[in-house]
């Protein structure tokens, strides 16, 4: 392990959070917040110190990363973040406690969305800007951003990228990796500009259209109202039901889309697979749930609202979902683990790994019936190798694995299981908002401190699917003699 | 500049290497997808899994807007066929790499004007002629050819008891007539452009530039042999050792060539009559015993063997061989073999990716000058280049002192209608001329690139 390596890619990143401080510093100054410009002026020079010496004591000529340094940054380098994130609602006492702020901050840059304030209204709109844009650094993923900015020609940077970007198979858009980090952002940058355009043209003011698209962009789900998206009107709403659905589909898509063929990007098997489950999801709620609603197209808007929020894992809501019947309630939750596509902002198992494990059981059921038959699992127009399909399995069962963990730790609150399972799914899979009492019109402000930090890191667990984190807190990583 | 490297081999990775350095945009291609994962992992390119001759993966690499197309696989007829067809759907250059003899005498030129090739690269063939010149040079590490042979650039290592050790560069020019310079010492594993005042040392490695006259002239005066190898033995029948020979031979040269194989043995005595070829265990030492090693004065190992060559070269040494040269792939061994006591090393891996870098260069150079030659030298830690001069260049007829060079750049030489003159601060460069240039730690693409 090449410490010094490590911790000099975290001081960078610290370093640039210290940057990033910057806008909601500008926009508490606007606002003419005081106590918030403090807050955020401190955590900033914390961040500076902190990641300062952590650059300025690591200094080395050996610049190699190899895979075990890059999963070990991302964690660290994660966690470090959430940590300094949250000292501006500690320091300006909007939200005085450390593990509510530390819950919140993980909530945020891990685009989950779950928050333990009952009262939104009642943050500065320097918090809240600080609370929505951690969604947006964290959607796309800081350590890309990093590399876009920075200029290194590290041996072995591919490997920080692979443990950021969630997904089974990750590949480069163009051959440099500098060049893809920017192009991501690019594209990213883009669609957020659009969307400001889009929700500012719906009337919607320019700080809400902000805040809102950066829960959109990032996959978030941080809002400015208690109640999220349901006092907006039926354009906003529909604006933000297809922005959510635009982010979870993967970026290389919109990358060939602009700068290559677009018919070649018309063949994702991945996004047209989650287009179906989309379209099959919003029907089977909407016959669900019409007898609630006075007229189809309420309906429709509440159902397809709602889908494009949980698959993508945003966790908007403009109804509160709670109170639908159960079977829409199952499909939600279903939603919830499937996820959105590969490659994008969103969170949960991720589409392309739902198709190769069921694609790897059709296999191994023929297998069975014609034991001597030799067949390849097919996808996206390519044989898939060995090596990945061993992959997604073990991700999975590794996934199942930790998710009941977690379950079984939260288990011991004084919840209905309902609750419990709903919090567990909606934490693990980044999506937000349960049900019952931790649904829309909910918060996780009722758990305990033990269990607000389990979510937590069930939160980072989603957000960096797993591994990292188990590489980075098992003894053997640091250890220098390997048994 | 967009380059597609098919095959990553030893020598596909070594030029995606240096092509991924010199800032390129690079697509390796290769039918082992384990091999492009190696690839995409260890330097910054993007991998492609596929046949360099299938039309859907080349079309995948985006060939069509690609200025530079290698194709470095094993196989000969593989590379032509991939580079015909890279060159038919739109790339703009082509290079093949195609090393069997048969392909490379006079078919050569018809295969590439046919198949629209912009360079054939033979790794043998110009492993072998770097052999050559060192052999033609006995005292020398490495002897690097410039403007057609007019100007030379030679690595020497000085050994304990040399008449250069604690010399410093001002008393070296007064002790010896002749005209040269010093342009690179590597010490201690760092290169750089000595100054006057600086002492050599035991243990250096020092380039120097002069003509080939020159240089027989101040190794004579060092006391170091200058008469090239009369008699050499050659380990393995590999390709390298056919060019090798090949070229020993027309200079007159004895070849003894020792492989295990019967088969192979029997082709090079049918292609090389005039050499002695030896069928026996290479890694015998009581072979290379009886067959006189020790009245050789060269003896080069060119098996495929990097292990067998390092060893068998130190086996030469100590068997009080004047000259011992050994093949070595791997880059890892390269500086290990020059550590433990090996002089010269050849790698054929960094020959072509020295021709590779030299012809990306000259692709994106621009006004002013050409480059003709690109050498790495001193474990490509530093580079000579060379350059010819064209007449709308914005350093011409300056007098060299008057020139701000950058720091570690030197003008090692100029050469004007075939005559070399050892720049001073008075010398000016002028349009035509070819201008010898060592850098070290950085990189040029073009002459104006020198200046601050």
């Amino acid at each position: 392990m090449n410490r010094k390596m490590v911790f000099n890619t975290i001081g960078k990143i610290i370093v640039t959070e210290a940057a990033l401080l910057i806008l909601p510093i500008i926009t508490a100054l606007l606002y003419s917040e005081t106590i918030p410009v403090f807050a955020f002026l401190i955590t900033a020079v914390i961040a500076l110190l902190v990641g300062g010496a952590f650059i300025l004591l690591t200094r080395t000529k050996d610049k190699a990363i190899y895979a075990g340094e890059g999963f070990v940054i991302v964690a660290l380098a994660w966690l470090l973040m959430s940590v300094i994130g949250c000292l501006p609602f500690v320091i300006s006492k909007e939200i005085p406690s450390f593990f509510d702020a530390f819950f919140e901050t993980v909530s945020g840059f891990t685009t989950t969305g779950a928050s333990i304030l009952n009262n939104v209204e009642a943050l500065s709109h320097g918090m809240l800007f600080w609370r929505s844009f951690t969604h947006w650094i964290g959607g796309m993923g800081v350590l890309v951003f990093v590399m876009a900015i920075i200029p290194s020609t590290t041996k072995g940077s591919m490997n920080i990228l692979r443990a950021e970007m969630p997904g089974p198979i990750i590949g480069k858009l163009v051959p440099r990796l500098r060049d893809t980090a920017k192009l991501l952002y690019v594209i990213y940058i883009a669609l957020t500009i659009l969307q400001v355009i889009l929700l500012c043209f719906g009337g919607m003011p320019f700080f809400e259209s902000l805040l809102h698209t950066f829960g959109t962009a990032g996959t978030g789900g941080f809002g400015t109202r208690a109640n999220s998206i349901a006092g907006y009107s039926p354009y906003i709403q529909w604006v933000i039901t297809v922005f959510m659905l635009v982010f979870g589909v993967n970026f290389n898509v919109y990358y060939l889309i602009l700068f290559r063929h677009a018919r070649q990007a018309l063949k994702s098997t991945e996004m047209w697979v989650y287009l179906g489950i989309v379209a099959v999801s919003v029907a089977a709620i909407t016959i669900n749930i019409s007898h609630l609603y006075n007229n189809l197209s309420d309906a429709i808007r509440a159902s397809a609202f709602q889908v494009a929020s949980i698959i993508s894992t945003t966790g908007f809501s403009t109804t509160d979902f709670a109170l639908w019947p159960v079977a829409s309630k199952t499909i939600l939750l279903v939603l919830m683990v499937v996820g959105a596509c590969a490659g994008s902002t969103a969170g949960g198992l991720k589409v392309s790994r739902v198709v190769l494990i069921f694609k790897n059981i059709s296999r191994e059921i023929r297998q069975m019936l014609h034991p001597r038959s030799v067949s390849k699992v097919r996808f996206e127009g390519k044989a898939v190798e060995e090596a990945t399909l061993r992959s997604v399995a073990t991700y999975f069962a590794v996934y199942m694995v930790c998710f009941v963990v977690v379950f079984l730790l939260v288990s011991i609150e004084p919840f209905s299981i309902e609750t419990n399972l709903s919090a567990t799914l909606a934490c693990f899979n980044n999506v937000g908002p349960g049900l019952d009492a931790v649904g829309p019109a909910a918060s996780y402000a009722d758990y305990s401190n033990f269990s607000k930090v389990i979510l937590s890191v069930a939160m980072l667990l989603g957000r960096l699917e797993i591994f990292p984190i188990i590489i980075a807190i098992s003894p053997s990583t640091w250890m220098r003699k390997y048994r | 500049m967009k380059i597609i490297v098919v095959g990553c081999g030893k020598i596909g990775a070594t030029i995606i290497e240096s092509l991924v350095n010199e800032g390129h945009d690079v697509t390796a291609v290769d039918n082992n997808s384990a091999v492009v994962n190696d690839m995409v992992e260890m330097y910054d390119c993007i991998g492609i899994c596929g046949s360099g001759t299938d039309c859907n993966t080349l079309s995948e690499t985006g060939v069509e807007n690609s200025e530079l197309f290698v194709a470095v696989t094993g196989s000969d007829e593989f590379n032509m066929l991939s580079c015909f067809m890279a060159k038919s759907l739109g790339a703009k250059h082509t290079i093949a790499r195609i090393r069997n003899p048969e392909y490379n005498d006079k078919n050569l030129g018809f295969i590439k004007q046919k198949l629209g090739l912009s360079m054939a690269i033979n790794p043998e063939l110009l492993a072998a002629k770097e052999i050559f010149s060192v052999l033609q040079l006995p005292s020398a590490a490495k002897v690097d050819k410039f403007s057609r042979r007019n100007f030379e650039m030679v690595e020497i290592l000085i050994k304990n008891g040399s008449s250069l050790d604690g010399v410093s560069l001002i008393d070296m020019r007064k002790k010896y007539t002749a005209k040269f310079l010093v342009c690179a010492v590597e010490r201690e594993g760092e290169v750089f452009v000595p100054d006057g005042n600086f002492r050599l040392k035991t243990g250096d490695r020092i380039s120097i530039t002069a003509s080939p006259f020159e240089i027989a002239k101040l190794l004579k005066s060092i006391g170091l042999d200058v008469k090239q190898s009369q008699n050499v033995m050659i380990l393995g029948a590999t390709k390298t050792s056919y060019y090798l020979a090949k070229m020993l031979i027309t200079a007159g040269t004895a070849v003894k060539v020792i492989d295990q194989n019967k088969e192979r043995c029997e082709q090079f005595s049918e292609v090389l009559p005039e050499a002695v070829i030896i069928n026996g265990d290479v890694a015998a030492q009581q072979v290379l015993v009886e067959e006189g090693i020790n009245s050789m004065d060269a003896f080069v190992s060119l098996t495929g063997v990097d292990e067998e060559n390092i060893i068998m070269s130190l086996f030469a040494t100590t068997s009080c061989v004047p000259k011992a040269v050994a093949k070595v792939n791997r880059d890892e061994f390269l500086g290990m073999a020059e550590q433990i006591g090996i002089e010269t090393v050849v790698s054929p891996r960094n020959i072509i990716a020295d021709v590779l870098v030299r012809y990306s260069r000259g692709l994106q150079n621009s006004m002013g000058s050409k480059m003709e030659t690109l050498y790495k030298i001193m474990d490509g830690k530093a580079e000579a280049l060379e350059f010819l001069i064209e007449p709308d260049c914005e350093i011409i007829n300056i007098p060299l002192k008057d020139i701000k060079l950058k720091k570690n750049i030197l003008i090692g030489g100029i050469v004007r209608a075939r005559k070399t003159i050892i720049p001073t601060g008075d010398d000016k460069i002028l349009a035509g001329d070819t201008v010898i240039l060592v850098a070290a730690g950085q990189r040029i693409n073009d002459i104006s690139d020198i200046i601050k």
